[in-house]
């Protein structure tokens, strides 16, 4: 179920400017891997690539390899519907689909595509999904009511449901907790930690103490300078990161001392 | 420019078209066949109506109406069209510029969206009903402002006498008119008098302005070019007007004076003779309508051209 | 600027304070204009409303300007000027409002009954009239034909211009770029300011070419007035779709939702509401084009089913050749009667319309209620 990320020497460009430069990583199955790094240095646009969602933004297009246990999302003939059905995205804002309850929030993935569901298989897997997600408990009881009734928190916690619902091999999170309150932000990262078990998982973060917290891998990015490309500067244990980096700007980042 | 390939959408790494599946190869293609469809059909107005016009310029002149050619035919309508579109001008300016500026600016505001709605309520009233409202309602009503105008004004041609005893004369075409491009005019301006930044306002009250010093010297040179387009937009709609003039206007030959029957525009003369017309008649009347479609097409292109610079001198950033 | 003009303020008083008119100073004026309104209007050959009401604006806003000019300075006086002509604006804008719906609603109710919506004008003739007017018949004939051309005719019209305009409008929100999309939208501006007249000659060269000359049926007309319909519903769905926020759309991808099915299942679906509201308020626009009728269906005083075929009646082109053609010329009262009646009706669709086009855009609005 949870799959290997390789990347090799990828560049991401917007029109013809080179946003992201040479990036080359491994990402684990079963683990998490955060990308932290200063505004702009293209962690969300980079992100974005390992499930060919850059593609949504007009002129945006990418070069190199992103190997999922060894297929190439570049590769010919490969559909980009396919390869997000495999590697699901939580956003940075919760976007629940305003005009459907609850229940058909986390079964849109299966809906959308019209996908034909038994009852009994759709109640699992809402029931699956929300639980997974730790938010059964509080909607149990009023599936039916719309997704956007909920608190941000929960939303986000039902995108969350409504990503795994499908059964993807990847999570990507993109700043998922970055317009929630901090109780909230509690309950997600306590999920990102019982959904690495099944799951791998990628989270771009702006906060260090939440990368610290959640990952077992950190990746540094970093510009030179505005309108330069964004270059990953250092990838390794999170432990090693935070303590003791080998780059002179990763620890210059993680001790605060700019960005 | 219409070109059949469905534009990409999405562009791929190293000229690798990505695998397009059939459900978003029909849905975007279809979408664009509608579009191409807009153009198709205007491209058609344009055809058929040039083609159905054709045969007035091609005609022996002494055949058209009045014997003398289609330029002769059709000046008189067009100065009609003119005239009563500059009456309804005159008239809805003024009182278009007020009451936006009561609704944006004077009225208190939990009024002011009701009213609003209140002035856009006459837009949905349809003509035939302005029409109607005008012959039986209007014209027997500002009669006698017409013949007090003929008889103390008379010496200016616009107004010379006698009066039409019923009223139904171009001022009163006129009037009805701007009763109905008053919405158009309302709404525009009200918008951008609503989009005035607050910023400039306070600046301007923060000189010590007085509510009408801080309009002149903030509001309305904002709001400048949309005013502009606003009229521009209801001459265009008081140009194409059709069964207002039609009803009210007691049509005939050109005359100078506004106040005694006389006169037609091209809208109202189609919509009169063309039921009954036949033949070269038809072709003539068609010819008129395209007449009529270049004028409101250029005062429609200017209104545009008004808003597209817009955002160059409105000082907004 | 007129500081020279104003009186200095008064010796012990501060610096800040000056001349002012009492707060109630306004109300007075207004009060005492109408007073002297009426009174000058009756001296002036015999009362009227209108001279009532224009002497009494002209009292009011002269001598509230003048008053405060002395008092409070020129500045003050003009912004009381100016305040006073934008109310007279909106106070003269609602005169024809509250005139047209008056008359209409008045001289509608003579004739409006549910025998004028039940029957057509087969065979009534000017005799009939005269008999009704001279009480020896009742008044017959109705609009009947006219309601249902009316139905017909727009239904076709928002049968062709819908799928159009839907579907141009989400070309060019999810797909259209390059000169393609310039293009139909520079376009759609072209067509928007297309007059009805032209529009109904369109469809009635249309015709006769295809069909031959003085082709007249309730299609053309459908046709004429889809041309000035399509651009009102490219327009307005464009405008709906285009707030449908990106994280929707983004959210659907990252399921693995193909766009097309994204735009019809989530963007189409949230934008609903806006949409069908356009669509109706569009419809309550071309519901009373008359002209574009008038050249295309023709005139007729029977009932016809058929679009296809022969002259259709439509209420717009109903009241007008019942107010322009009576039936009898000597005692044109009944069809004057009939086209007030008419004109009721259409008004009475078209609010019905616009409160329809308010409550989906009410009621199907995207929950987000607890």
């Amino acid at each position: 179920m949870s799959k290997r990320i390789d990347v090799g020497d990828l560049n991401v460009y917007y029109g013809s400017f080179l946003a992201v430069e040479g990036v080359s990583m491994a990402i684990e199955p079963r683990s998490v891997t955060a990308f932290i790094g200063p505004s702009g240095c293209g962690k969300s646009t980079f992100i974005r690539t390992l499930n060919r969602m850059h593609e949504v933004i007009p002129g945006a297009r990418v070069q190199g390899k992103v190997l999922l246990d060894g297929e190439d999302l570049y590769g010919p003939n490969v559909d980009p519907v396919t390869v997000r059905r495999q590697v699901g995205m939580v956003f940075q804002r919760p976007n629940p689909f305003p005009t459907m309850s609850i229940r058909d929030n986390v079964l849109a993935g299966m809906k959308l595509n019209s996908t034909r569901l038994s009852r009994n298989d759709a109640k699992d897997i809402v029931e699956r999904s929300l639980r997974g997600a730790n938010l059964w408990n509080e909607v149990k009881d009023r599936l039916d009511k719309p997704g956007s009734g909920l608190s941000g928190g929960q939303q986000q916690r039902l995108c969350i449901a409504r990503a795994i619902a499908v059964q993807p091999d990847v999570l990507l999170m993109d700043e998922p907790c970055s317009a929630l309150d901090p109780i909230s932000t509690l309950a997600i990262e306590d999920l990102i930690g019982e959904l690495k078990k099944n799951y791998t998982i990628v989270i771009v973060t702006h906060n260090m103490q939440q990368a610290a917290r959640v990952s077992d891998r950190t990746a540094f990015f970093n510009i030179a300078g505005t309108g330069k490309p964004g270059k990953l500067i250092e990838m390794d244990d999170t432990t090693k990161i935070f303590t003791n980096p080998t780059v002179k700007a990763t620890e210059d980042y993680v001790s605060g001392r700019f960005g | 420019m219409t070109t059949t390939e469905p534009p990409p959408t999405e562009r791929p790494a190293v000229a690798r078209r990505p695998k397009t599946r059939p459900g978003d190869r029909i849905f975007s293609r279809s979408a664009q066949v509608a579009g191409i469809l807009i153009l198709v059909i205007l491209a058609g107005v344009a055809a058929f109506l040039v083609r159905e016009a054709l045969p007035t310029f091609t005609a022996d002149p002494s055949e058209i109406d009045g014997g003398k050619g289609f330029f002769s035919y059709v000046w008189p309508l067009v100065f009609g069209t003119l005239a009563a579109a500059v009456i309804a001008l005159i008239v809805a300016t003024p009182l278009a510029l007020g009451i936006a500026l009561f609704i944006s600016h004077y009225a208190p505001r939990r009024l002011a969206q009701g009213l609003g709605y209140i002035v856009d309520l006459l837009a949905a009233i349809p003509s035939v009903v302005f029409g109607l409202w005008g012959i039986q309602w209007l014209a027997p009503q500002v009669q006698p402002a017409w013949g007090w105008l003929a008889d103390n004004l008379g010496f200016i041609p616009l107004f010379s006498g006698p009066a039409s005893a019923t009223g139904r004369t171009m001022m009163t075409a006129g009037l009805v008119l701007a009763v109905m491009i008053l919405p158009i005019i309302t709404a525009v301006s009200r918008e951008v008098f609503l989009q005035t930044p607050t910023l400039h306002e306070e600046a301007a009250l923060a000189l010590g302005a007085t509510r009408w010093e801080m309009i002149r010297m903030a509001v309305i040179p904002f709001g400048r070019p949309g005013i502009i387009s606003g009229i521009m937009l209801g001459l265009g709609r008081a140009l194409g007007e059709t069964m207002a003039v039609a009803m009210v206007l007691s049509t005939g030959g050109f005359t100078w004076s506004m106040v005694t029957a006389g006169n037609n525009t091209i809208a109202a003369e189609i919509a009169l003779d063309f039921p009954e017309s036949s033949g070269l008649k038809t072709n003539t009347l068609i010819a008129a309508g395209l007449v009529l479609f270049a004028i409101t097409l250029a005062v429609n292109m200017f209104a545009r051209w008004i808003v597209s610079r817009r955002s160059e001198f409105s000082g907004a950033n | 600027m007129s500081v020279a003009t104003k009186p200095a303020p008064p010796a012990g008083a501060s610096s800040l304070a000056q001349n002012q008119l009492p707060r109630y100073t306004t109300q007075l004026v207004l009060v005492l204009s109408i007073a002297a309104g009426a009174g000058l209007s009756a001296l002036f050959g015999g009362f009227s409303i209108v001279s009532f009401a224009v002497l009494s604006v002209l009292a009011f806003l002269v001598v509230n300007t003048v008053l405060s000019g002395v008092v409070e300075g020129r500045r003050k006086a003009k912004d009381k000027l100016v305040t006073g002509l934008v109310y007279t604006a909106f106070g003269i804008a609602l005169v024809p409002l509250v005139s047209v719906i008056w008359s209409v609603v008045d001289n509608g109710m003579a004739r409006f009954s549910i025998d004028f919506l039940t029957t057509s004008m087969r065979n009534v003739t000017g005799l009939n009239d005269q008999q009704a007017l001279e009480g020896t018949a009742p008044f017959i004939g109705g609009a009947y034909h006219a309601i249902l051309g009316t139905f017909l005719i727009t239904g076709l019209a928002t049968v062709i211009s819908v799928p159009i305009g839907l579907l141009t409008s989400v070309y060019l929100v999810e797909y259209g770029r390059g000169r393609l999309a310039k293009a139909i939208t520079f376009f759609v501006d072209v067509m928007t300011g297309i007059p009805s007249i032209v529009a109904g000659l369109f469809a009635a060269a249309l015709f006769a070419v295809l069909f031959g000359v003085g082709t007249r049926n309730g299609f053309a007309g459908a046709v004429a007035l889809s041309v000035l319909m399509i651009p009102v519903v490219v327009r307005s769905s464009e405008e709906m779709l285009r707030i449908v926020p990106n994280e929707l759309r983004e959210a659907a991808y990252a399921l693995g939702v193909p766009k097309w099915r994204t735009i019809v299942r989530v963007v189409i679906p949230t934008a609903i509401s806006g949409i069908a509201s356009g669509v109706t308020l569009a419809i309550a626009r071309v519901v009373g084009e008359t002209a574009p009728l008038i050249v295309t269906a023709g005139f007729t005083s029977s009932i016809n089913n058929n679009p296809f075929s022969d002259w259709m009646m439509s209420l717009p082109a109903y009241v007008y050749s019942q107010a322009m053609r009576p039936l009898s010329g000597s005692s044109p009262q009944p069809s004057f009667d009939r086209a007030w009646a008419a004109a009721l009706t259409l008004i009475l669709i078209v609010m019905l319309l616009n409160l329809v086009a308010r409550l989906i855009a009410r009621l199907f609005a995207p929950k987000t209620g607890r």
